[in-house]
């Protein structure tokens, strides 16, 4: 039940209030930041990956805002399950318009993966063929990075990276999301 | 027939080149060129880079057909908007046609100058476009870079089998 009003709710805030833009600026930018970090780091990928991560990291952290604002949810997600439910269906759905499929849930509920089946950064891109950048580089790291951020500024630690990747020539592009805790209220001392 | 297909840059530098045989009538799809003058293919190719600038303005199409020829050897081109130019060499086979030429007179390659292999070319062509533009739309090329993507060369191994 609660997925499929995520879904109705998603798709909702995707048609009425959001702006679109092209998708192949989308690409062409994104595309663009990666190469040049590629170039700036002198194809050191590693450290590219850690520099999106931060620049998602960033990002995440005022974009939750929007998302909250946007989606107009004032309840709390009751469980990590139901914050899946909305990071995948409303939360990719109405800043990209893509619904990655959540799945792989470790038996304690705080470890997953969504799995993307498609991915609006990486049409056209074909990794450096240095022969490293298949092994090291996570072209769409950013990503990560914002799920870390936007979850952090709703009281969840958690881990983000992606264990596979069509361009590296996986089947699946999949990402992993382990809840580490839950980052309590910071209450004022009652005073009685 | 063989082909050889290149694509030239901006600076008249070759980005790319693959070389293929027909795939019609039962071809098997591999080149067959004259070993002793398969090396030539490179030069004949860029010798009517002088033709392509000339005829290149003459009308407004992308698809400038066959424009030059060099004994049996017939180029087409196709300009981008880019001013890349793709030049296709093709060469029919000289001694196998004979016996049953009634039959292969019609096919595309027979008749380099014929209207279906000008249409059939102008198919390959417009594919290989398409798969070329996607090509350099990845963030790691930058312009009259060599393509080196596999990919790419497999979408132009596939146009080549097939219309041609």
């Amino acid at each position: 039940m609660a997925s499929s009003k995520a879904s109705r709710l998603g798709e909702e805030v995707w048609k009425t209030r959001m702006d679109k833009v092209n998708a192949e600026l989308v690409v062409l930018t994104y595309g663009t930041i990666v190469a040049q970090l590629c170039k700036d780091f002198d194809s050191d990928y590693v450290e590219v990956n850690k520099q999106l991560d931060k620049m998602g990291y960033n990002i995440g952290l005022r974009l939750i805002e929007d998302y909250l604002a946007k989606s107009n949810t004032v309840r709390r997600c009751s469980n990590f399950r139901e914050t899946a439910e909305m990071i995948a269906k409303v939360g990719f759905k109405i800043f990209l318009n893509i619904t990655p499929t959540i799945t792989n849930w470790t038996s304690d509920g705080k470890q997953f993966s969504l799995v993307f089946d498609e991915n609006p950064f990486a049409d056209f891109v074909e990794l450096p063929d240095d022969g490293r950048a298949q092994d090291e580089l996570w072209y769409s790291n950013i990503l990560c990075g914002v799920l870390r951020g936007a979850l952090e500024m709703v009281q969840m630690q958690v881990e983000a990276h992606f264990i596979s990747d069509v361009l590296r020539g996986n089947d699946t592009t999949e990402m992993r999301i382990s809840l580490i805790r839950y980052i309590d209220d910071e209450l004022p001392p009652e005073d009685d | 027939m063989s082909y050889y297909f290149a694509i030239i840059g901006t600076q008249d530098n070759p980005l790319f080149e693959y070389e293929f045989g027909t795939s019609k009538q039962g071809g098997d799809g591999q080149a067959r060129f004259n070993e002793q003058a398969r090396h030539l293919n490179q030069f004949i190719l860029h010798s009517s880079l002088d033709i392509v600038e000339e005829v290149q303005w003459t009308n407004g199409q992308l698809y400038l057909k066959v424009i030059d020829r060099f004994f049996t050897n017939y180029i087409s081109c196709f300009m981008t908007g880019g001013n890349v130019k793709f030049l296709l060499l093709h060469q029919p086979t000289a001694t196998a046609g004979g016996a049953s030429s009634s039959r292969n007179s019609t096919s595309v390659g027979a008749n380099p100058t014929s209207p279906q292999t000008e249409e059939a070319i102008k198919n390959f062509f417009t594919e290989v476009y398409e798969n070329y533009v996607k090509a350099i739309m990845s963030p790691f090329y930058k312009v009259n870079m060599e393509i080196r993507s596999p990919v790419f060369r497999q979408r132009v191994a596939a146009a080549g089998r097939k219309y041609l």
